[in-house]
């Protein structure tokens, strides 16, 4: 072996010996999660270590559905997900589509407020937001409340402008040489070529959704209007409460996007690399 | 090329009306609710009435404090660690790379509710496993709960855990557009790997970095759920109290709009400050 591929081993060795141990812990707290959500409550608060799965899911879940209605709760969570992605890849993909190939009087505007404003936190329109829906418009704990506000998200309007401008102009040109109207060039020509695009951002919102807990908490409060994170949130603090239970619902909230992730990891990660290339 | 207004506007309109409605009028809204008395019927304006309050209010400095201290150490850690990871992921040395980044990645997806439950339990005082692990190795049990240090250690720890992966998903993509001639052509003249990294690698990441910083101070800055759930409302004695917390707490629980929008408009300043570091550091060199 020459000194030269012998360093090289003595680098890819130390990278794994390295490596390995930040997997393990990173891997640590959701493994814990799934072992937690399959042992009884006694068997969470005892003294011994247990890094194993027992089998005690079931119950757990029972427990969980006795301290809130959970399956109910999953419900609200998809369908509401499942509507604001729909609603919201629309909304934004016709914007971005406007900016990117038309000339308008106001773009300039448009554009300047959409990016001027993209860095504020979230926290300072809570407080008028939450006056308009619950006092205002009084749509506290219904599904619009959940859904509409939400969509004034603009990464998708910067995302699926920055797609649409990298299209050759020539092809959509050629439609309306051919007297195609401008909605169907949308619909049936620039919308298809972007499908990664929209598959990347449809991942992104409906995670952002999913997993949405401070809106959620503050304007659907009564029990049967909760979604999944919020119910289970109601459990965290309780002195009577099985947290096996808690973790069973932990473990429904989070393995299905897991497989998700794993399944789609390429649109996954463009989504959240997009966020970099504005 | 000519105007297409009408065309334009029809594509636009719907979602500039609840662009409108839902966020640019409440970024408005919220700075004028700052300015009035909101816990008389009906508001009145009196425009030193929350912002004095604020200037003078123990709470608000001590939920600054804790917010501040938070960002400056677990940002730079959190950043650093994301650097690091994706470099490594990015090593053309490294075997079952899909496992490592499902490994690293994963947090990514999963909620604030489900973790922050998660870490409570791990973190428990008698049962939890971390400090079964620490006793196992000889180190004495830590009360992570109830006192300050460990409590902020522990947000620290799950805001990291939570967030490292995601910054160095956006940090990859950025080291994956350096052209690999840069390092073929500084390895043939004999520069070390580390030295690569330093005279290569972060200078030409910087706009990355800076981005990905600004985007979890921003984060961080509005940190709610993890003091929330995980040391319980801000505890122990409000020494995990945030910014975000006591918005929640002044807005929602004592419905004290005009309050706790003069602390959003404190985050917001913050916010706005820090996007014009970020606008400085990253300007284009003229």
């Amino acid at each position: 072996m020459t000194s030269r591929s012998q360093s090289r081993l003595g680098r890819a060795i130390a990278l794994h010996l390295f490596l390995t141990p930040l997997a393990v812990i990173w891997l640590f707290p959701l493994w814990m999660m799934v072992v937690f959500s399959t042992m009884p409550d006694n068997g969470i608060f005892s003294p011994g270590i247990e890094l194993l799965p027992h089998d005690n899911f079931v119950d757990n879940f029972n427990n969980l559905q006795r301290d809130t209605n959970f399956v109910g709760a999953i419900g609200i969570s998809v369908s509401v997900a499942v509507t604001y992605t729909f609603l919201s890849v629309l909304l934004t993909s016709m914007a971005g589509w406007a900016l990117a190939r038309y000339q308008f009087v106001g773009k300039g505007a448009v554009v300047a407020i959409i990016l001027g404003t993209i860095t504020l936190p979230y926290s300072v329109v809570l407080i008028p937001q939450f006056i308009m829906v619950a006092r205002d418009f009084q749509l506290a704990n219904t599904w619009i409340a959940l859904i509409v506000p939400p969509l004034f998200n603009s990464l998708g309007v910067l995302f699926m402008r920055q797609a649409f401008s990298m299209m050759p102009a020539d092809l959509f040109d050629a439609a309306r040489v051919e007297g195609v109207k401008e909605w169907r060039i949308f619909l049936f020509v620039a919308l298809p070529l972007a499908r990664p695009m929209l598959a990347a951002l449809a991942i992104i919102l409906f995670l952002a959704s999913w997993n949405n807990y401070l809106w959620p908490l503050l304007i659907n409060s009564q029990p049967g209007s909760m979604t999944a994170p919020v119910a289970l949130g109601t459990l965290i603090g309780l002195t009577k409460v099985s947290w096996g239970g808690i973790m069973a619902g932990a473990v429904m909230l989070t393995v299905p996007m897991l497989v998700v992730f794993v399944l789609l990891q390429r649109h996954f990660i463009a989504g959240i690399a997009a966020g970099a290339v504005k | 090329m000519r105007h297409q207004n009408a065309t334009a506007y029809r594509f636009l309109t719907p979602y500039l009306l609840i662009f409108s409605i839902f966020w640019v009028w409440p970024i408005i809204s919220s700075f004028l609710i700052s300015f009035q008395a909101t816990r008389t019927v009906p508001w009145r304006f009196a425009p030193t009435f929350n912002w004095g309050r604020l200037i003078g209010d123990p709470a608000f400095y001590n939920a600054l404090k804790n917010t501040l201290l938070i960002l400056v150490i677990q940002v730079p850690v959190m950043i650093s660690l994301a650097i690091v990871m994706a470099v490594l992921l990015n090593s053309p040395l490294l075997k079952v790379r899909g496992l490592y980044r499902f490994a690293f990645f994963a947090p990514v997806v999963v909620g604030e509710v489900a973790y922050s439950a998660v870490f409570r339990l791990m973190f428990n005082l008698n049962f939890g496993i971390i400090n079964k692990l620490l006793n196992s190795v000889g180190l004495p049990s830590v009360d992570w709960f109830s006192n300050v240090t460990p409590a902020m250690a522990l947000i620290m720890i799950a805001v990291t855990w939570r967030w490292a992966g995601y910054n160095a998903i956006i940090l990859l993509a950025g080291l994956q557009s350096i052209p690999d001639d840069v390092y073929e052509a500084a390895t043939l003249d004999r520069v070390s790997k580390v030295k690569q990294f330093f005279y290569i690698t972060l200078p030409l990441l910087k706009p990355i970095i800076v981005f990905c910083a600004v985007l979890s101070i921003i984060g961080t800055m509005q940190l709610f759920t993890e003091p929330f759930l995980i040391t319980e409302r801000g505890g122990p004695g409000g020494g995990t109290e945030t910014l975000g917390l006591l918005l929640y707490r002044q807005g929602f629980r004592s419905l004290n709009f005009g309050y706790a929008s003069a602390v959003a408009y404190t985050m917001a300043g913050l916010a706005i400050a820090i996007t014009l570091v970020q606008l400085w550091l990253t300007r284009d060199p003229k």
